[in-house]
């Protein structure tokens, strides 16, 4: 039992092939661990039947020869996922009791690729927050506790499913990053967590946050489980016109790859004013790492970095505010009934949205809005472009760019949830890829003097993938990270 | 930019969110707090800096004319609120 627990999904693959255990015997394991570990509040729609049956038709694939490259392996997936039949809420009141009658691609890509599903994890209402404390399931809860054991946030939006994969409650999770939302729970949680090229994954059957930052990716618990997972979910859809017809190289192949001779860039203006001593410790460690596995470090430029987040504060809002207009209580969703249908409607989304879906409904509508357009939406597509091209030149000069991933290890649940601009900064360094569609991987990479997961962020070229995962392996092989949160399922602490 | 809770009604009334007297003085607060902070966007000199709207700047692709689906009116129907034959049912519109 506790050998299955601590297996990599790449080890679990040998494992299963070789016959020397089973998808059930390893599903059941996480089942238990499941229990074990509820009060983490990961899961808020367990699936077990459908993962037991699912183990069982994996086992017979690897009987009959006929195993997919993800066969048996138990995954998580974020309530944001669309799931035949089985209850998705994007962890908002609103969508309480909804059960979509189709799969969203990126999972049904990793169902046919022979993946367990474990259940539906906890996030942030409608993907909006970094603590996982908007959920209308309550927060996720990080199975890393501090020094003076304060229960401490998973992380956001993706909080379950960073959480579950650190707690060895899912060997593999999946999440989507709008402005952070897979890096940052991943780094607080100390697992490996990739947010793909915009338009790498088909966001066909996601629920819609910001549709031009969302991207779906994976938490692991190394690179080399990245790679494999991610090379299920990506590739084009057609029922995804921002889907990208790139051709989809095998990922495993590539971690582990020499990074001798790449340039590292490492930008000016990611050292901000007040930032933790222990962030800068981890940086130059990070830096020194690299130098030693034989990259060369360069000193880069990345002028409009401390506009990003007031950038994405208006991008992202403006988009919610419009896809979440669909929330009317009319086709999917609940309804508060009321004489009129305008009545009906304001009673339905006043009583379905929590206060942070409402407060960015409310801001994307302003700058939306008759009068402010040209200031505040314009403006920040204009300094969006900004972002972008300080990348685009960046990258004609290095091979990937290495940051911090947070300001900060993990908070107390609380700490920041009464105020907003507080709790959006925490997402400073990892909002600029979104807005430039690049990829990026936040890797464990070490532990605070209060013995919490520490984070470095890579980011490379878009479609660049590769490298992130030969510059995050090597990160990975120096840093010797090894997982043992207080809180995990017995055997993997 | 201040946002006075007149404005916060006008803003909910536009985005259908039913907002009461005293949450309307607490989000003109918030929200005020959040656009003046916003505001730093004007420090940035966008002079002739075309609007970024999305990463994907190739035109959106096309395909055949072609039904591809059809005949799921009970999956259409099957999460309403409320439903008569094939319709949704809404509150009356038209007296």
């Amino acid at each position: 039992m506790s050998d299955l627990l601590k297996m990599t999904a790449t080890q679990a693959v040998f494992s299963l092939s070789q016959k020397e255990i089973s998808s059930i015997e390893l599903t059941n394991a996480y089942i238990d661990a499941m229990e074990t570990t509820s009060a983490l509040n990961n899961y808020v729609t367990p699936t077990i039947e459908i993962a037991k049956q699912m183990a069982e038709n994996a086992d017979k694939a690897y009987a009959a020869g006929s195993a997919g490259p993800l066969a048996g392996l138990p995954i998580g997936v974020k309530d944001l996922f669309c799931t035949k039949d089985t209850q998705t809420t994007a962890c908002s009141g609103i969508l309480k009791g909804f059960t979509p009658t189709y799969e969203s691609t990126v999972t049904s890509q990793i169902w046919q690729s022979g993946g367990v599903m474990l259940g539906k994890l906890n996030c942030d209402e409608f993907a909006m927050g970094s603590s996982n404390e908007t959920s209308i399931f309550g927060p996720a809860v990080n199975p890393w506790s501090a020094k003076d054991g304060a229960a401490l946030s998973a992380g956001g939006s993706s909080g379950g499913s960073a959480s579950s994969v650190a707690a060895g409650s899912a060997l593999m999770s999946v999440g989507t990053d709008t402005g952070g939302s897979i890096r940052q729970p991943a780094a607080f949680c100390g697992v490996v967590g990739l947010k793909p090229t915009y338009g790498r994954c088909s966001r066909w059957g996601i629920v819609a946050f910001a549709s031009s930052l969302d991207q779906a990716g994976p938490f692991t618990r190394t690179v080399g489980d990245s790679a494999l997972i991610f090379s299920a979910m990506a590739g084009h859809d057609s029922k995804d016109s921002t889907s990208a017809s790139v051709s989809v190289p095998n990922f495993s192949d590539v971690v582990n790859s020499s990074v001798e001779g790449m340039r590292i860039g490492i930008p000016g203006e990611y050292h901000m004013d007040g930032m933790d001593d222990e962030i800068t410790r981890i940086w130059k460690q990070g830096r020194s790492w690299l130098e030693q596995a034989g990259a060369t470090i360069v000193d880069i430029s990345l002028p409009h970095t401390k506009y990003a987040l007031p950038c994405y504060y208006i991008i992202a809002p403006a988009e919610a505010s419009s896809n979440l207009a669909r929330y009317d209580g009319v086709r999917y969703g609940n309804r508060v009934d009321a004489e009129t249908l305008d009545e009906m409607y304001e009673a339905t989304r006043a009583a379905g949205f929590g206060e942070e879906v409402q407060r960015r409904i409310l801001i994307g509508t302003y700058a939306l809005s008759a009068g402010y357009y040209d200031a505040y939406y314009l403006k920040a597509q204009q300094v969006r472009r900004l972002i972008k091209q300080d990348f685009d030149s960046a990258f004609n000069n290095v091979d990937a760019i290495l940051t911090p991933t947070t300001p900060t290890a993990a908070f107390e649940l609380g700490a920041k949830i009464s105020d907003p601009i507080t709790m959006y900064l925490n997402d400073i360094f990892t909002v600029p890829a979104n807005l430039a569609g690049i990829p990026g991987i936040s890797v464990p990479a070490g532990l605070s003097k209060q013995g919490l997961p520490l984070g470095l962020q890579l980011l490379a070229a878009p479609f660049r993938e590769d490298r992130l995962f030969s510059v995050a392996s090597a990160i990975e092989t120096q840093a010797q990270f090894s997982l043992a949160p207080a809180r995990a399922a017995g055997e993997l602490s | 930019m201040a946002v006075d809770k007149h404005a916060v009604k006008k803003i909910a009334r536009l985005a259908r969110l039913q907002i009461s007297e005293e949450k309307s003085e607490l989000l003109s607060a918030d929200l005020g707090n959040i656009l003046n902070w916003i505001e730093q966007l004007e420090e940035v000199d966008t002079t002739g800096i075309e609007p970024l709207a999305s990463v994907n700047e190739h035109s959106l692709p096309w395909r055949e004319d072609l039904v591809t689906d059809g005949e799921i009116n009970d999956q259409v129907l099957k999460n309403a609120p409320e439903t008569a034959g094939e319709f949704f049912v809404v509150p009356k519109v038209v007296e």
